[in-house]
């Protein structure tokens, strides 16, 4: 008899998500769901307020990566008032947000990798979900932990000196930032006390890619193979090719690395990119127009950003790309776990912009706001830690917001994600009568690869209230597996 | 003739001069008590009750009482603070206050006092009421969801000619204060940002300017309401 299996709730901070695995007679996984279930409804509560509170009032979307939010928003908002798309703004406005950006890759990859998934690969996908969590790395791996928790806190403070709160800040404003760095907050960041300066964290950052790089080596077969399969990459480059995460110009490829996207303007996102309505989820599944639904949907995030730059503009973070691009031979690279690889040679990359930008004396320029003539629409994309985010903005005569189109990053990954839970489900549910907990851990391993903020309420605390169901085709339920 | 008294609020004495409100005499000898739609230069009307005190037992608005030699005020008391914060709260409940995006934060009264009587959710459930946000001033927004009804502006924002910005329109539940559509147009940024200054939550915002005052700087983050005048 056909069965069905739900993990609920697959927390999440935009909403709640949960899993259905559809299994037939045989055992055999027919069919596997990731659902997003909750109705946020941003879009249209900010409709009607004034202009200059969408970044403030937007990034409450979330609370692991709100500046992206902020910042993408400001970004639309620096078109509407004038300070031009993406390059218009002074030289402090926009070092100054992109040094606040860094912060948040930094905290934001950093808590990704080190309190959410490194209990995965320190304990592996089957070990007792006691221990295999935040506080399983702090009792067993004490060093990998502290260096964790303490990286996160430098990026914070990154974030609070620049935007004013850690978390739901208000830095970006439209056409600049309401202020500079100070000297002193410029020293504390850049030569503070150890650890928390920027040295420690680029040496830090630089073992934790060598901690994935020996966990690859001794679990190649794993990492390599977990819910591999091919895609359509997409992300922001610079305009010359180079990764960079606050601006440039939208870029595609497909599974082999031929363009798809040609370095367009994302002014005109809504030419290129199209929103797939499914009944059975809120979050929509966005594609590239010109290839259609079934063949134009893409990843987004660290892996598609390393399978779509052409290089990253920092030495150390640069070396680490030419061995990742080494790995598949210049083409792009389609494994899931390999998403952790490029987050850490992302991470890499923040910290040492990080410390490049703190050295640059623009940061204590005065001019921090342009503007010119008002325009009412603008569009902002940003590279959010895990992918690209679309902001776009109308308003009216009297400065009032009349439409909100968000494409947030896990909307861009939502068929990927599906993807990978479904080949994960394949892979370990096939043939087995009986659901373990480490089955349906390796679920949300996949889940996890792309997106935390799935899970982090949860696995964070070992205690994810997960709830599987057993369901025959009538929908009766045979079992209910709860842990 | 001796133009001075003397009373006492919780205990301390004071010395003011005949004929001063209680609570411009507690101001004058370093004693705060809370008020919102009491505003300096605009006669009080006790509109709000955040000041209430009680005067030899009795509950009174300490911004409309002259003080009076022998007084015996409680006014920092438990009792008291309690239906202070229930004003508050009551304020909060009967609007759409949602501090996070609201570029008043920091420099808004009535969310010091929240802080300041250390309300976390209030008591009363939310009536979130429907309410609209009149932007066609190119000067500044009037939002309704945050107005108090404390008339400060309507009181204080006036042009040349001693013509009214602000007035009251409609009765009981549906009373708001608008703007005059005709002056709204003509409004100066001087005017703009007395208006915004004036209003005690972010009924008022001036256009254009939105958060360009960052979190840490703003009135409130650097001290809790009535520390300045608290000794």
């Amino acid at each position: 008899m056909p069965k069905k299996i739900t993990i609920e709730p697959v927390t999440r901070v935009e909403g709640h998500g949960k899993v259905t695995i559809k299994i037939d007679d045989e055992g055999k996984v027919r069919e596997s769901r990731l659902h997003i279930v909750e109705f946020r409804g941003f879009e249209r509560f900010v409709q009607g307020r004034p202009y200059w509170e969408a970044p403030v009032l937007v990034q409450r979307l979330c609370g692991i990566c709100p500046v992206s939010h902020h910042l993408a928003a400001a970004k639309a908002l620096d078109v509407i008032v004038g300070a031009g798309t993406g390059d218009g703004l002074s030289a402090v406005g926009d070092k100054m947000r992109r040094l606040m950006h860094m912060g948040q890759f930094f905290q934001s990859h950093v808590l990704h990798f080190f309190h959410l998934s490194s209990p995965d690969f320190l304990f592996g996908i089957n070990a007792d979900p006691a221990i295999r969590n935040v506080i399983g790395v702090i009792e067993h791996h004490k060093d990998l932990a502290v260096q964790g928790v303490m990286m996160r806190k430098y990026g914070q403070e990154v974030i609070y000196h620049t935007a004013g709160k850690k978390i739901h800040g208000t830095g970006a404003i439209p056409g600049g930032i309401n202020k500079n760095l100070s000297i002193a907050e410029r020293d504390l960041l850049l030569n503070g006390e150890a650890p928390l300066n920027a040295d420690q964290m680029v040496e830090w950052s630089v073992a934790a890619l060598n901690f994935f790089k020996a966990y690859h080596k001794s679990n190649k077969t794993l990492v390599d193979t977990f819910a591999e399969f091919p895609s359509n990459h997409l992300s922001l480059v610079r305009k010359d090719g180079a990764l960079d995460l606050y601006h440039g110009v939208l870029r595609a490829v497909d599974t082999n690395g031929k363009r798809i996207l040609d370095d367009v303007d994302y002014q005109d996102y809504d030419k290129y990119i199209e929103e797939e309505v499914r009944n059975w989820s809120y979050m929509k599944f966005p594609y590239l127009k010109h290839l259609g639904k079934e063949k134009g949907w893409y990843r987004v995030g660290p892996l598609a950003r390393l399978n779509v730059c052409d290089f990253i503009p920092t030495p150390l973070a640069q070396k680490e790309f030419e061995e990742f691009k080494a790995y598949t031979h210049g083409k792009p690279n389609n494994m899931s776990l390999h998403y952790h690889w490029a987050r850490l040679i992302e991470t890499l990359y923040a910290a040492e912009e990080i410390r490049n930008l703190l050295k640059d004396p623009d940061l204590q320029n005065e001019d921090l706001v342009v503007k010119g003539e008002k325009l009412n629409k603008g569009v902002g994309v940003i590279e959010a830690p895990r992918g690209t985010l679309f902001h776009h903005y109308e308003i009216n005569k009297d400065d009032q917001i009349t439409l909100a189109n968000l494409i947030v990053s896990t909307t861009n990954n939502n068929e990927p994600m599906n993807q990978a839970v479904n080949h994960t489900a394949k892979s370990f549910m096939n043939g087995q009568k009986e659901i373990t907990e480490g089955m349906m851990n390796a679920v949300e391993v996949a889940i996890r690869a792309y997106d935390p903020c799935l899970s982090c309420a949860t696995h964070a605390l070992g205690q994810m209230p997960l709830e599987m169901k057993l369901v025959d085709s009538n929908d009766n339920v045979i079992d209910t597996k709860n842990k | 003739m001796n133009n001075t008294i003397k009373f006492k609020i919780d205990g301390k004495e004071i010395v003011a001069e005949m004929g001063k409100t209680i609570v411009e005499a507690a101001k004058e000898n370093g004693v705060y008590i809370p008020t919102l739609c009491n505003f300096p230069g605009v006669p009080p009307k006790g509109g709000c009750r955040m000041c209430t005190i009680k005067i030899n037992g009795r509950f009174m608005t300490s911004c409309t009482t002259p003080a009076a030699a022998g007084m015996e005020i409680e006014s920092d008391t438990a009792e008291i603070n309690d239906l202070r914060k229930s004003i508050i709260e009551l304020l909060f409940v009967s609007g759409n206050h949602f501090c996070p995006a609201c570029e008043k934060s920091g420099n808004c009264e009535l969310q010091a006092l929240a802080y300041k009587y250390q309300m976390m959710v209030p008591k009363f459930p939310y009536s979130f009421p429907l309410k609209e946000v009149d932007a066609s001033s190119p000067k500044i927004i009037k939002d309704q969801n945050r107005c108090v009804l404390c008339q400060r502006c309507m009181k204080t924002i006036k042009t040349e000619d001693g013509e009214r910005y602000f007035a009251f329109e409609n009765r009981g539940d549906k009373l708001e204060v608008i703007l005059d559509p005709e002056l709204g147009q003509k409004m100066t940024d001087e005017i703009a940002k007395l208006a915004m200054d004036n209003c005690p939550v972010g009924s008022i915002i001036q256009k254009e300017v939105g958060f360009v005052e960052p979190i840490g700087t703003r009135k409130y983050d650097k001290e809790p309401i009535g520390t300045d005048i608290d000794v």
